[in-house]
């Protein structure tokens, strides 16, 4: 599992609709206007495909920032 | 004998709806997250148009390109959750409204985004059973009726079509064999509740469901569990597409041209990427038409022989996969000119 910071900058490459600075490890994304139903279907998806670890909808709503996202995924692998 | 593809045609109601429509209708969206469904446009119903209208349409244009007498034809599918009465069949109705000889068979068939798949499949045993040698194979769907105004991102991801297809006998190139598939627990995953047997009518009534996004839909309207579909097709597809090549012996490398289902463009990016396949060997086309359920597989081959992506002698596979859950995958030897 990368870092923190190495999970942090791969994921953003996907969420590239979000302005640069404004989505950090520490950020409450769900609170950025940009937030939308599309980056959980990428999430998911980023977490499958770059680590192969299922994380469910129920999984994301337990989370609020990519940290605790990030904690999750040291949990399942 | 095997049957083929032979020609498709295409009808869409008047009206559509761009993304610029959208953002004006919903400035505080901001833009750049649904742009990644690849949808630019949609065709949108409005409520004087219908699916067996569009259907027929489609039909005709078909006939009249290629002079086809309609008495040649041995046989009409309508495939679509749009049918116009409780009883009689829909493709009966449109049997008579084509003038199609009376000996000539009329089936409903009610199937979503694997629609395609289960329409040329029926159509290829019809043909092949050596008494119905010409099937005309009709789609329609009109969706964005049954999207709630402010169910913003089915909104734009969906778009209304029809399409006609004539499957017939054939001495070269060929359709088949299909692998086909059904796992009901997805039911409600796409579903639109209200409006058949087991709650009829429309509840005016109805309780607003409103998801984390402001997304609102109700038991009248289309609700889809994206993330349930989006784990389905993840899960069913690359799966299908290797277990269905390895059965017929063929490896990614024998097949020409991928035409999936167009669910939206993301989703099958991630797909296309998952299974390893060249861009250049598999087709998109969502961005003028949205996602049309049964009528995306027909636009994806006709848009891919527009653009030269499909040509002739080509080995092509065919998958679909939607509501229900359902699915199904098939070759298609493309031999013959499509209209």
């Amino acid at each position: 599992m990368d870092s923190l910071e190495i999970f942090t900058e791969k994921l953003l490459v996907e969420l590239d609709s979000f302005p640069a600075d404004s989505l950090k490890p520490d950020t409450h994304y769900r609170q950025l206007p940009e937030w939308s139903s599309m980056h959980v279907l990428i999430i998911i998806a980023f977490c499958e495909t770059e680590y192969g670890i299922t994380v469910t909808g129920e999984d994301l709503r337990g989370c609020s920032t990519l940290r605790d996202l990030h904690n999750l995924l040291l949990t399942r692998q | 004998m095997p049957s083929t593809i032979s020609a498709w045609e295409f009808a869409f109601p008047e009206s559509t709806y761009s993304s610029e429509d959208f953002y004006r209708e919903f400035p505080a969206i901001k833009r750049g997250n649904l742009e990644k469904t690849g949808v630019l446009k949609r065709h949108v119903a409005s409520d004087g148009e219908f699916g067996s209208d569009l259907a027929f349409n489609a039909a005709r244009k078909l006939m009249e390109n290629l002079q086809l007498d309609p008495g040649s034809i041995d046989y009409l599918l309508y495939l679509s959750c749009d049918l116009d009465y409780y009883a009689p069949t829909t493709a009966g109705i449109l049997h008579h409204r084509l003038g199609l000889k009376s000996s000539a068979g009329a089936l409903d068939l009610v199937q979503g985004c694997s629609g395609y798949l289960y329409g040329l499949q029926i159509a290829d045993a019809l043909a092949q059973s050596g008494t119905h040698k010409r099937v005309l194979l009709l789609t329609a769907s009109l969706l964005t009726k049954y999207i709630h105004p402010q169910d913003k991102g089915n909104r734009f991801l969906f778009g209304d079509a029809a399409s006609a297809t004539l499957i017939e006998h054939t001495n070269q190139g060929g359709l088949g064999p299909f692998l086909m598939g059904n796992d009901g627990s997805g039911a409600e995953a796409i579903i639109i509740k209200n409006g058949r047997s087991r709650h009829p009518g429309v509840d005016d009534n109805a309780p607003e469901i409103v998801d984390e996004f402001g997304n609102i839909t109700t038991d009248n309207h289309l609700q889809m569990d994206g993330l349930a579909v989006f784990r389905f097709t993840m899960r069913t597809v690359p799966e299908l597409v290797s277990t269905y090549l390895s059965q017929q012996r063929l490896t990614f490398n024998d097949i020409d041209l991928f035409v999936f289902h167009q669910p939206n463009l993301y989703l099958n990016e991630l797909l296309r990427k998952k299974l390893r396949i060249p861009e250049d060997r598999f087709v998109h086309c969502i961005e003028n038409y949205g996602n049309t359920v049964q009528n995306s597989i027909p636009l994806a081959l006709h848009h891919a022989a527009t653009t030269g992506q499909l040509r002739m002698g080509m080995r092509v596979l065919l998958c679909g996969f939607g509501s229900g859950f359902s699915w199904g995958i098939t070759l298609l030897q493309y031999e013959q000119h499509a209209s």
